[in-house]
């Protein structure tokens, strides 16, 4: 079992691949869309990469959902995640750091919560699944 | 212009892997402008020989019912330039294969030499959307490439002996 360490420098050199970036412009922090310049096409290449890389399988949707809330009133309201739509998102992506983004809500923040750092603890987590 | 890029087949391994013949005449226009006097095939020309052999090859694993598009390619490099008279051969390897598309390793030979090599990565347009835009007909794999995909298919039948054409 790598150390985090070990897998965060694979998912930083698998970025390096896919999106073309210089590995001294990502951080842990760093968001794929924002900071990164990923396009929706990059989130399947990342996808494969990383399953070549790990040798893991990651089923569709599962590491980045495609629309969680499909415009669900009870999810969202007034451009803003409800308490149950918080829910349906750490329900969805354990692996995710909500803890900004429960601060401020917003919808068009989602996509900062795409960050190296959830990658690397989405990996971590589907090896020791798989471990054990 | 037509827009057939690859002349022949040589391996088809459904699937895995394809090998392509591209012979390049100095009869085709776009060496009358690359340069004049000194004919260089352009390199994205040669990057869509090498995208139609890799798109055969994704689109026949899946009995050519998904729309494949060239979605990205990650990487590029171009070892030398390639002129006309010479004979190109594009050998594609399958990374990745799953429903929401393709990624394939590609190299591009002059004999034995290495003169380019991409990594190219393909969508399946999604059936439901890309129904409701253009219909049931399949844009892709129509008109010219439709001819290269019986060679393809052909040729991915196993022993096809001589006996039988």
């Amino acid at each position: 079992m790598p150390t985090q360490e070990e897998i965060y420098s694979k998912v930083s050199a698998t970025l390096v691949e896919a999106l073309n970036v210089d590995e001294d412009e990502i951080t842990p922090e760093s968001t794929l869309q924002g900071d990164l310049g990923a396009e929706s096409i990059d989130f399947l290449d990342i996808v494969f990469r990383l399953e070549r890389e790990f040798g893991i399988k990651i089923p569709r949707g599962e590491l980045f959902p495609e629309s969680i809330f499909q415009g669900d009133p009870e999810f969202v309201q007034d451009g803003r995640v409800t308490e149950k739509g918080l829910a349906e998102l750490k329900a969805r992506m354990p692996f995710a750091d909500m803890e900004q983004f429960e601060q401020n809500p917003e919808v068009s923040h989602i996509s900062d919560l795409f960050t190296v750092d959830l990658i690397t603890r989405y990996i971590q987590g589907k090896l020791e699944t798989s471990k054990n | 212009m037509r827009w057939i890029w690859i002349d022949t087949f040589l391996e088809f391994h459904s699937g895995k892997s394809a090998r392509a013949v591209k012979n390049l005449s100095l009869a085709e226009d776009y060496f009358a402008e690359h340069f004049p006097g000194y004919p260089v095939m352009p390199g994205p020309l040669i990057l869509e020989g090498l995208a139609q052999t890799g798109g055969i090859l994704v689109g026949e694993a899946n009995d050519f019912r998904e729309k494949v598009v060239l979605a990205k390619i990650p990487t590029a490099r171009f070892h030398r330039e390639v002129l006309a008279g010479e004979q190109m051969t594009y050998a594609v390897d399958i990374l990745t294969l799953r429903a929401e598309g393709a990624s394939v390793a590609g190299k591009v030979f002059v004999g034995e030499e290495l003169v380019a090599e991409a990594e190219i990565f393909f969508a399946h347009l999604d059936q439901a959307r890309s129904q409701q835009i253009f219909g049931d007909h399949n844009f892709v794999f129509s008109g010219e490439l439709k001819h290269l995909l019986g060679l393809a298919r052909a040729q991915a039948t196993p022993a096809r002996s001589a006996s039988e054409g």
